[in-house]
Parts: C-alpha cells; sequence; structure tokens
C-alpha cells in the first residue's frame, strides 16, 4: 500500500491549480461553488462559456484516450484534476453527463461515424448531453421502459414515442442519449435500443418539474413521432440494455473524490456556521459534526481503495465500490439534517420571498432526491446483498 | 498511488487465516477463554516459533521481521475475526509499540529481543480508572529519592497485565496534572511493591488485569526517555495501538456477517430460507456496508501509523486517523454484532453459538482504548475549539 503521489504527479497538481487560479477570475469568479448537484439551474449559459474555457486549456474529458481527443490521464492524475477542481471552487460542469456517460459509451459501444460526430463536441463543450433513462412506470424498475422506437422504412429513420422523466439538463442540452423498445413484444430488458437524439426537433416537448426546493433541474422529455437518424442507435436493435449498463463499468469512482470536495465545502460551511452561533459548544452538536467529518474522510478512503482495486474481468464491482452510493447519498442527506440542527431556528428563514434559499437551505431539502435517484437506497440494499453477500434474489412480480 | 494489499500483503493475511481457522476455533477458544491466563501456553509458543508473529513489525536490527504496520493490520484482522486468544495485542500493540516510540536503544536492544525471542509478554498500564483514556487517566506517582524513583498508585483495565512478565506503566510526578510530570517505566512484573490482579470480565477472551504500585523503588535505567516527557510519546503509542486495536474490530464485523449470511441461508420458515426476505438481507446489506467503511478507515490508518513510525507526509495524521478509525469500527462492530444477534434469532441468545462471543468483545473493544463518543469528541476538539 502506498498512499502518496508520484513527483510528477504532484506537478500535475500544481498546474491544475495554477491553471484554475489564473483562469477561473472575471466573468467566471460569480460561478464559484455554483451548479453543483441542487444547483444546477444556476447560470447554465455562463456555466457552458466556462466549459469551453476548460476545453480551450485541455481541461475537458481528461481521462479519456487522447485519439478521442482526451487527455489521456492516468487514475492518479484523473483524482488530482477533480480534487483541485472541487477545490478551487470552480462551478458544476454543465458538460458531465456528455463527458462521463455519453461520451465514454460512444467511444466503447459507437461506431467510428458515431465517434466523429459526437465525440468533438463534448471535448469542445460546445455540446450538451441529457440521459434519457427514467420513465413514470420505470424508477426503480429501470427496464420497465414503455417508450417505443419504430423504423420508419419510407423516412429511413427511427420514431420515437413515449415519455421521460427526471432529465437533469433536458432544457439546456443539444442531445439526449436514451433506451426505447425497438420490440414492441419485448419485456423488461429485452428487445431494449440505444438511441443517440437530438432535441431540437418539433417531436420533443420539455416541461421542467418544480422540485422540492421551488426551483427546476430535472424535466419530463415527451417524444411524439421524434426523429433519430438510422446510423443514431448504439449497438444492435436489442443490445440498448447491455448498452446502458455498460456505462456502470465506466465509473470506477474518480469522479466521486470531486463530489467529496464539494461535500467538504458543505461540511466546512456547516463549521463555520457552528462556530459563529455557538453551536459548536453544543456536545450533541459536537458529537455530529465529528461524525460527518470522519465519514466524509472514510469516503475518501473507500474511494481510493475503489481506484486501486483491481476491476473484476466480468465486470462485477468489488464490494467496497457496491456500497459506495448508499453510504455516500446516506450521509449526505444526514448533513443536510445537520446543517439545520446547527442553525437552530435561524434556519427556518429565508433570504428572500418568494422562496429564495440560502445554500445550506437548497442543501439541506435537494439531499433528499440522493437517496432515491440512481438507484433508491432500498434498491441499492437489494444490490449489495444478492451480489455482495449472494443472497437470494427478490421474486419477480407477476403482470396484471 | 496503490490503496491496496501488495501480493506479499495478501499471502501474510491468507496465511495468517488458514492457521487461526485451525488453531482459534470455537471449542479452542472457549477453552482458552475459560482460563485464567487467558490463552493456552502451547499455542502461543507456537505462534512464536513457527509464525513468528510477535516480532512482525519489530525492526530486523532487534531480531524481528522488519514488516510494517499494514502487514500487522492485516494480522490483528484475521485475530479479531478468529477471536484468537493469546498475548499479542498486549505485547506487540500496547508494550511493543511503548519500547519502539519511547526505549532508548538499549532498552530496545534488550527487551524487544526478549519479545521477539517469545521469552516475554509484555503489558502497557497507564489508566487508573477513567473512560477517557488521555493524559487525565494517569493517576499513579513517582517522586524522586536519591537516584531512585518510588512509584505509587493503581491501575485498572491492564490488558494481560496479570500474566505479563514485563509491565511499562506510566506514572506523573507527585503534584503535577495534566500533561505534565509523565514518565514511562520498565517494570519486569517481579519487582517488590508489584500487587496485579485478574478482574474476570464479560468478554473472556481477552483478560484484563489490575495492577497495585506500593512504594515500588526504580533505578533511572528503568525511565523511557525522558523524565517528566513522557506523555506525548504515550500519546503515540495509544493511537498506534488504537488502530491496531480497530482493525480487530473489523475482523470481528466480517466473521459475524459472514455467519449471518450462513445462518439466513439455511434457517428456513414458512418455506423459504429467512435470507430471501428482505427486511432480513437490508439489515445484512447494512452490515456489509459498516464493515467495509470499517476496512477502508484502517487500512488508511494503517498506512499513516507505517508513517509515525518510519516517517512519511501523512505521520502528522495519527491523531486524527486513530480516532477516525476507532470510533467507526466501535459504533459498527457493536451494531452489527447486535444484528447479527437479532437475525441468528433465538440461538443467538445462547451459550452454545458463539455470536454471544463476539457481541461481548465488541463492547469490550469498543470501551477500550476510547470510544466513539470520546473519539468524536477528540475530532471535534480539533475541528471546532
Amino acid at each position: 500500500m502506498k498512499l502518496s503521489f508520484s513527483p510528477e504527479d504532484e506537478l500535475f497538481r500544481e498546474e491544475v491549480a495554477n491553471w484554475l487560479q489564473d483562469n477561473l477570475t472575471g466573468e467566471f469568479e460569480k460561478l464559484k461553488y455554483r451548479g453543483g448537484p441542487g444547483d444546477e439551474h444556476m447560470f447554465p449559459a455562463e456555466r457552458q462559456v466556462w466549459e469551453q474555457k476548460l476545453a480551450e486549456g485541455g481541461w475537458t474529458c481528461v481521462g479519456w484516450p487522447k485519439e478521442y481527443g482526451g487527455r489521456g490521464c492516468s487514475i492518479e492524475q484523473q483524482v488530482i484534476f477533480f480534487e483541485e477542481y472541487a477545490r478551487a471552487g470552480a462551478p458544476g460542469r454543465v458538460g458531465h453527463i456528455g463527458e462521463g456517460l455519453a461520451g465514454p459509451t460512444i467511444i466503447a459501444f459507437g461506431t467510428e461515424e458515431q465517434k466523429r460526430k459526437y465525440l468533438p463536441g463534448i471535448v469542445a463543450g460546445t455540446q450538451l448531453w441529457c440521459q434519457g433513462y427514467s420513465e413514470p412506470s420505470a424508477g426503480s424498475d429501470l427496464a420497465n421502459v414503455k417508450t417505443r422506437a419504430r423504423f420508419d422504412e419510407g423516412q429511413g429513420k427511427w420514431l420515437i414515442n413515449g415519455q421521460k422523466v427526471w432529465t437533469s439538463l433536458a432544457h439546456e442540452s443539444d442531445y439526449c442519449f436514451a433506451i426505447a423498445r425497438t420490440d414492441p413484444e419485448s419485456v423488461a430488458h429485452k428487445g431494449l435500443g440505444f438511441f443517440l437524439i437530438a432535441m431540437d426537433q418539433p417531436g420533443i416537448e420539455v416541461r421542467p418539474i418544480e422540485q422540492i426546493t421551488g426551483t427546476s433541474e430535472f424535466n419530463e422529455v415527451f417524444f411524439d413521432d421524434a426523429q433519430c437518424d438510422a446510423d443514431d442507435i448504439v449497438g444492435a436493435p436489442g443490445d440498448g440494455w447491455k448498452v446502458a449498463m455498460g456505462l456502470l463499468g465506466f465509473e470506477r469512482g474518480v469522479s466521486t473524490l470531486g463530489q467529496q470536495m464539494q461535500f467538504q465545502n458543505e461540511l466546512d460551511e456547516v463549521v463555520r456556521q457552528a462556530r459563529n452561533n455557538g453551536a459548536a459548544k453544543d456536545p450533541a452538536i459536537r458529537q455530529r459534526i465529528a461524525r460527518a467529518h470522519a465519514e466524509l474522510k472514510i469516503m475518501r478512503y473507500n474511494s481510493m481503495r475503489m481506484l486501486s482495486g483491481q476491476s473484476a474481468s466480468d465486470g462485477t464491482l468489488q464490494k467496497e465500490a457496491l456500497i459506495y452510493k448508499l453510504y455516500w447519498a446516506t450521509w449526505h442527506r444526514s448533513l443536510g439534517e445537520l446543517a439545520m440542527d446547527v442553525l437552530g431556528p435561524e434556519c427556518e428563514i429565508l433570504e428572500g420571498a418568494p422562496y429564495a434559499l440560502s445554500r445550506l437551505q437548497s442543501m439541506y431539502l435537494f439531499v433528499r432526491s440522493d437517496t432515491i435517484y440512481g438507484g433508491t437506497n432500498q434498491i441499492q440494499r437489494n444490490i449489495i446483498a444478492e451480489r455482495g453477500l449472494g443472497m437470494p434474489r427478490e421474486p419477480k412480480g407477476t403482470a396484471k | 498511488m496503490e490503496f491496496a494489499f501488495t501480493q506479499e500483503q495478501e499471502m501474510i493475511r491468507e496465511t495468517a487465516a488458514a492457521f487461526l481457522a485451525e488453531v482459534s476455533d470455537s471449542a479452542a477458544v472457549r477453552r482458552a477463554m475459560t482460563s485464567e491466563p487467558g490463552y493456552e501456553p502451547a499455542l502461543w509458543e507456537r505462534i512464536c516459533g513457527e509464525m513468528y508473529w510477535q516480532a512482525i513489525h519489530v525492526p530486523e536490527k532487534y531480531g524481528g521481521m522488519g514488516l510494517g504496520y499494514v502487514e500487522l493490520v492485516a494480522m490483528m484482522e484475521q485475530m479479531g475475526r478468529y477471536l484468537l486468544c493469546s498475548p499479542f495485542f498486549s505485547t506487540v500493540c500496547l508494550a511493543g509499540n511503548a519500547l519502539r516510540v519511547a526505549g532508548s536503544k538499549e532498552q530496545q536492544a534488550q527487551w524487544l529481543g526478549q519479545l521477539c525471542e517469545g521469552r516475554l509478554t509484555a503489558a502497557l498500564a497507564f489508566n487508573g480508572g477513567s473512560s477517557r483514556w488521555d493524559s487525565g487517566a494517569i493517576t499513579a506517582t513517582w517522586r524522586r529519592k536519591g537516584d531512585s524513583y518510588v512509584l505509587n498508585g493503581g491501575y485498572r483495565y491492564v490488558i494481560d497485565g496479570h500474566t505479563a512478565g514485563l509491565l511499562i506503566v506510566a506514572a506523573r510526578e507527585e503534584g503535577s496534572s495534566g500533561e505534565e510530570g509523565v514518565t514511562l517505566f520498565l517494570l519486569p512484573a517481579e519487582t517488590t511493591g508489584v500487587t496485579r490482579q485478574w478482574l474476570p470480565t464479560m468478554d473472556q477472551a481477552r483478560k484484563q488485569a489490575a495492577v497495585q504500585l506500593d512504594d515500588v523503588s526504580l533505578g533511572a535505567e528503568a525511565v523511557m526517555g525522558e523524565s517528566g516527557q513522557g506523555w506525548k510519546p504515550l500519546a503515540k503509542v495509544i493511537d498506534l495501538a488504537t488502530i491496531a486495536l480497530a482493525a480487530e474490530q473489523v475482523g470481528g464485523c466480517q466473521q459475524l456477517l459472514d455467519m449471518t449470511v450462513a445462518y439466513t441461508s439455511e434457517r428456513v420458515q414458512f418455506n423459504r430460507t429467512i435470507a430471501s426476505y428482505q427486511a432480513v438481507k437490508h439489515k445484512a446489506a447494512d452490515m456489509m456496508l459498516q464493515t467495509e467503511v470499517a476496512r477502508s478507515a484502517i487500512y488508511y490508518a494503517a498506512c499513516v501509523a507505517q508513517e509515525a513510525l518510519e516517517g512519511g507526509p501523512l505521520a502528522g495524521e495519527l491523531s486524527e486517523a486513530a480516532s477516525v478509525a476507532k470510533s467507526y469500527c466501535s459504533d459498527a462492530y457493536f451494531a452489527i454484532a447486535g444484528d447479527a444477534l437479532q437475525l441468528f434469532g433465538g440461538v443467538g441468545f445462547t451459550w452454545e453459538y458463539d455470536v454471544h462471543l463476539y457481541l461481548k468483545r465488541a463492547k469490550s473493544s469498543e470501551h477500550l482504548l476510547g470510544n466513539g463518543a470520546y473519539h468524536r469528541e477528540r475530532l471535534a476538539c480539533a475541528l471546532l475549539d
């Protein structure tokens, strides 16, 4: 076991930090600490300009291979990049769905033509992506997709019909990658296709969902004969589930270290408030702050284990990776509660009418989604018990 | 950065696991724990003679194996998993670390050599009976009398104190308080004025003793380091031992989880194994989460401990890493033990099944060297004050 970074990596750290210090200034100053989860609705246009600024410096898609326009960084360097990015308070990445999900899927499963067509726009920060998986009847049961894709021989295009939901950044996006049923007779994870769909067309309507915070970053997306070129299906019709699940294998947790820096920033703010208002002297609050601190530290160590672990050949996650979502989501939700309890009765008072939330108030409300999206805590526990411990699978219900 | 066991470390862990599965099964643990010494001398001789575990992290120049703290922690994890009854923790993790941190070259050569040869077991005594394991716990005193030191006072919770051949004791100068005036002494157990008494404990698999000193007279050669400056090195020793203890806790967590999955996968009620019920699966999932998180905490802490002993950029994190690990592992172990007992149902409540051995160990390890609340308050002081 070795925890330290090599001297070359430390030089790389300096390079990242210096670049951010030199460039996260002027018009970008106001973006600091903004645009993260729960705050995605803030400054989307300005954040896209920032995304392009990053691209100019070669700081988008740092983990992608060079041949696809990436920087070809090692795992260590990616860790360093995400850490320094978050440490500098640089804004939430408006291009993260393209960089982290759409791009790697296209690199792994896409045709040469798809790579040529889509990867440069992601690297340049000019084309934004959203993800169309969840549907009103496909939440935890993600494979219960009702959206249909029918190939129209006359037009030579796929026609998509149905509805997606919880689509973050849909209203800002140029493209959506979505799973839809190519075989109308199929059920569950069979008979699905993985499509790359242009958002700017008459067949697509985006409606924002007003959330618990009063803001909207999630949307409903309606497809009404939306068109998709014949060449814009990734893999064969029927392979959609395999392609969609392949995404999970790409995420070895590098970006989680950046997420943890954001958590650290939030915890620092809670500590600051506690020292200011005297809550730091309350023994019960002290225990909770110390617990949050300790558990965040261990979150980092756990990620380091994930990153150092041999990736199993069958693509299954190691135990420390299986527990990760349940762990961070539950931790983050507790931090929200702690933040309010540190503030005491003052936690109720808004920054203004009608519903202007402070950073901590917004965090407290938004973290309620953490234990729901991306696999609820209950689904996570099923997965851990079944894949991590080999316990029996849940019985399937019979269709009504 | 490579935060994973090397192949060699993996091998050490597997060898330890295989050996312990053979020599420390339920029957062996129950035999050892019901004897007053608390371990079987023949097995300890085998461990010292064949496995050489007692010498694991002692430098080669003193007759040790010269391995690191990561290896030690890997071993402690396995000992906790199999509830090995032995004087390893007291001799290696407490007294051994005290010699390494605070002993002079001569003292290390003399005493570490004997420990490595397996001829001597040792214990560390500093706590007069406090739930806080800081300098305030030291109540025994020393005063000068000519060239010698006269020690008086008592200690509780001394692991293996009634069987150890060598005691390392902390005492404070009469009239001093806090971190001032603390001195560490090497005290052969047979010295005149030393009374040792076995304290029967709920967790029978680890023995505790009370040690009383009445006008014990020691020469200057018994002093470790500088007289009156003993708190700093002792604090480091306590942190190092705390990390080893947390590793033992992780081993216990893993064993309880394995036992619970195995049992619930066999036990049938309502024509289904109870492992197929979500109420059971979700509990088991939480147990696995806590076990893995605890494991991440101790591996990191082990790396920090290694640097604290041998030098490195992380050395300054020792006390924080110890508190992070011990607070999490203490709470996790007891929670997992409680959940395991619940999932075993009625048989978990019996003396026959082993769950109670782990439940009892979880509580004793939780309080030894400071419970979760104590360590969180240590973290809070650094963060908030």
